[in-house]
């Protein structure tokens, strides 16, 4: 991927466009095949998007793929309040994640800042009719109108989907929880909070274990919080978090019940010619996720991101500048507190790719076969179905090209911190405030 | 250099239109002052923004340009630790990470010795240094001198939000007991490069009392705001928030809950209007025992306005103890 005229052709779809608080979008997630995606708010809303199969008969082009449409949605968390210490609970989606697909049904986790809940999303498309007792309607029939018994018989009907709580995991958080992830071994997941990770049982809601607890004895010797912990693809016993010191940690829970030391720890040693008072508050690490192969890791900071390899810990193996020009803003973001945005990094299907989010709108791609990023931008008004995504540019010194945008002209309230990679696909979803976006890569017969 | 800041605050987008404020605000001088934040006086501060900026300027060339920004940098740190929406709990990561760039701050500064420097300029005179240096302390260190002091002021200051506890907490026991350091805290913060810096110091002092007493205020909003500004929310407080309000659930809490209903502020007025100040301060634990009805306490003083908390008290003891 060049930064020049080489973008793949995309076709892109957005699906909303609200402007109330409630419906910024706080996270989206594809599940394991890809078919859905759903999407969490502020407002405490889940919207399942379902991708439309391709009507049969009609010739398909590689890659052409259907559209996302809504398929359910739910208000998975409410408005709460603590009566104990007079505060409000957010009913904001921090993180959702689904379940492995067992049986016709999709389970998946949605958790606000102290509740986590699995909800059942299944179809209906029948329903039994004939009843003897009681009319279409269902109100109970006069017994001496019935003269013949017959046997109710399921029939078609329109499809309904029925999202329904299955388990609701309370209580197991003192902080805000920022991370959930669900366990290779398809029974077990984790949830993360400031100061500690439990680990549940996806049956068991009464308890949990407690994994890591980095609570000193004493608050006020409290420096470093946890910002993201997530497990392993593979190992059921691996698990990662990472801190707001930009440290990540890899724990192996055979080795102890209470994983507060760590198998390994991946820290890059800082670089002593670019600090300043920002250097802590710029290297805390946002977002970690595994790689699918689950042999390296990828992290955001504020200003890069990072893929380290599990063998190794002494530093990260890439680094790729997100938004450098910052650097020289720092005050200035710290003071509206931009700084202390949570972006959120993913990779592609087959690892080749990473991409992460940034400010105006724009988020960025990194090959990393060559190691070149480019800029895209998810943005409305440029926005056709199936236009072309352009490449952008911030200006940051040197010949300024039309269309490149300086650095002072950012917009940093349009910021764009989550987003999620098919699991098999380039397809990617962005959330763009309360707009989402999703972007396929169609790569025409020729150009393969 | 401040000017710098002027630029750079108009161009960005503001968030939150009290963030956008502070911006403007911390734009025009880099040094303000915190105890002019309550509800009416917004708008007189930043009428008078030219005139202090001038003064500022004045200040700015007798300091260096990099200590001046470093400055700029801990006040603002300083107002974002105090500022937190309380509705909602407040973001404990950001919390963290602006404390340690103050603690960073701190460090350098003193390091450079300035620290010393700044805290001389506005504590009382005759202070030896190293109670300056405490006063740094203070900040980060842990109240182990006071014994309860979380759950105390929990019970004695109910009906405040959280944050007027924490710094009322500062307030109420730091006057009680150690009232030099009260003065550093108020003006380390308060700080300025401002001749009018001590008469704020004063009318902190005055403020204090006020807040003490003023618990049961009708303006919410000005209590709140004068509580928080009066004294900075020390980098205990600010994690004593999330202590009190996460405290590891044990025997202490049930009792905790309790008498986190009881509104006992008048026990508190009656200790100041008898004269008691002096008087050890109470636990919840004292209180129960005060009122176990085998156990007849002298400090509590028994006015009729007490009797029927009393009673209550009583029946609720009875719940606990299980009879």
């Amino acid at each position: 991927m060049g930064e020049d005229g080489e973008s793949p052709k995309i076709n892109h779809s957005f699906l909303r466009d609200y402007v109330t608080e409630a419906d910024v979008i706080s996270t989206v997630e594809f599940n394991q095949t890809g078919d859905l995606l759903a999407t969490g708010d502020k407002g405490g809303r889940v919207v399942i998007f379902q991708r439309e199969t391709e009507s049969k008969g009609e010739s398909e082009e590689l890659g052409e793929s259907g559209e996302y449409n809504v398929y359910s949605t739910f208000q998975s968390h409410e408005p709460d309040f603590d009566y104990l210490k007079s505060l409000e609970i957010e009913e904001k989606i921090n993180k959702i994640r689904w379940l492995p697909q067992q049986n016709a049904a999709h389970f998946l986790l949605s958790t606000n800042d102290k509740t986590i809940k699995l909800w059942k999303v299944s179809e209906r498309d029948k329903r039994p009719e004939g009843y003897n007792l009681k009319d279409e309607e269902g109100r109970i029939k006069d017994i001496s109108t019935v003269t013949s018994l017959r046997v109710p018989v399921l029939k078609p009907t329109d499809l309904m989907v029925e999202v329904r709580p299955r388990r609701i995991f309370a209580n197991g958080h003192t902080y805000h929880v920022n991370s959930i992830s669900v366990n290779s071994d398809g029974e077990t997941y984790l949830s993360a909070d400031d100061l500690r990770v439990n680990m549940w049982h996806l049956d068991i809601t009464d308890r949990s274990f407690n994994i890591v607890d980095i609570k000193p004895a004493n608050m006020e010797d409290l420096t470093e919080v946890i910002t993201a912990a997530e497990f392993h693809p593979q190992h059921c016993h691996l698990f990662v978090y990472s801190s707001s010191k930009g440290t990540l940690r890899l724990c192996d829970m055979r080795e102890s019940a209470l994983c507060d030391k760590h198998s390994k720890i991946f820290e890059e040693p800082e670089d002593p010619g670019n600090r300043s008072f920002f250097s802590e508050i710029i290297s805390s690490v946002s977002d970690v996720k595994f790689s699918h192969s689950g042999r390296y890791l990828l992290t955001r900071d504020y200003l890069t991101v990072k893929v380290w390899d599990l063998n190794m810990e002494k530093g990260p193996v890439e680094t790729y500048q997100v938004h450098e020009y910052l650097r020289s803003k720092l005050c200035s973001l710290y003071e509206n507190d931009c700084i202390f945005d949570k972006f959120e990094c993913v990779w592609n299907s087959t690892d080749s790719v990473i991409m992460t989010g940034a400010y105006n709108s724009f988020f960025r791609m990194f090959d990393r076969e060559t190691g070149r990023g480019v800029t895209l931008e998810a943005w409305r008004e440029s926005s056709k179905p199936r236009a072309v995504l352009r490449t952008r540019r911030v200006y940051t010194g040197g010949r300024r090209r039309r269309g490149d945008v300086g650095v002072d002209s950012l917009d940093f309230t349009k910021k764009i911190l989550h987003m999620a990679w098919h699991p098999a696909e380039n397809i990617i979803a962005i959330a763009a405030t309360n707009n989402l976006y999703i972007f396929q890569d169609r790569v025409n017969a020729e150009n393969l | 250099m401040a000017s710098i800041f002027v630029v750079s605050a108009e161009r960005f987008i503001p968030l939150f239109p009290r963030l956008a404020c502070q911006g403007v605000l911390l734009g025009c001088h880099p040094c303000f002052r915190l105890n002019m934040f309550s509800k009416g006086t917004k708008r007189k501060f930043s009428d008078g923004d030219e005139e202090i900026s001038d003064e500022s300027l004045v200040g700015a060339r007798v300091a260096s340009s990099y200590s001046l920004q470093r400055q700029s940098l801990l006040d603002m740190s300083l107002i974002k630790l105090q500022l937190c929406h309380m509705l909602v709990e407040p973001n404990l990561c950001r919390s963290v990470l602006i404390a340690n760039t103050v603690r960073q701050i701190q460090e350098e500064m003193t390091h450079d010795g300035s620290w010393h420097m700044v805290a001389e300029a506005f504590c009382s005179a005759g202070q030896s240094p190293s109670e300056r240096l405490v006063a740094t302390e203070v900040l980060c260190r842990s109240r182990e001198q006071d014994a309860e002091p979380k759950l105390f002021s929990v019970i004695s200051y109910e009906g405040c939000r959280e944050e007027e506890v924490v710094a009322d907490e500062t307030l109420c026991s730091v006057s009680v007991s150690d009232t030099v350091s009260n003065v550093c805290l108020a003006g380390r913060i308060g700080q300025c490069w401002e001749k009018s810096e001590l008469s704020g110091v004063e009318r902190d002092e005055e403020a204090l009392e006020d807040s003490r007493l003023g618990s049961g205020e009708d303006e919410e909003i000005d209590t709140k705001d004068r509580a928080s500004t009066e004294s900075p929310k020390t980098i205990g407080q600010v994690f004593g928030t999330f202590e009190i309000k996460n405290g590891s659930p044990g025997p202490d809490s049930a009792l905790e809950e309790l008498f986190s209903d009881v509104d006992t502020s008048y026990y508190d007025l009656d200790t100041m209007l008898t004269g008691m100040q002096s008087a050890p301060k109470m636990g919840p634990y004292d209180i129960l025992d005060s009122l176990a009805p085998s156990h007849s306490s002298p400090s509590i003083v028994s006015t009729p306005n007490c009797r029927s908390d009393l009673n209550e008290l009583d029946h609720i003891m009875e719940i606990i103890v299980g009879s």
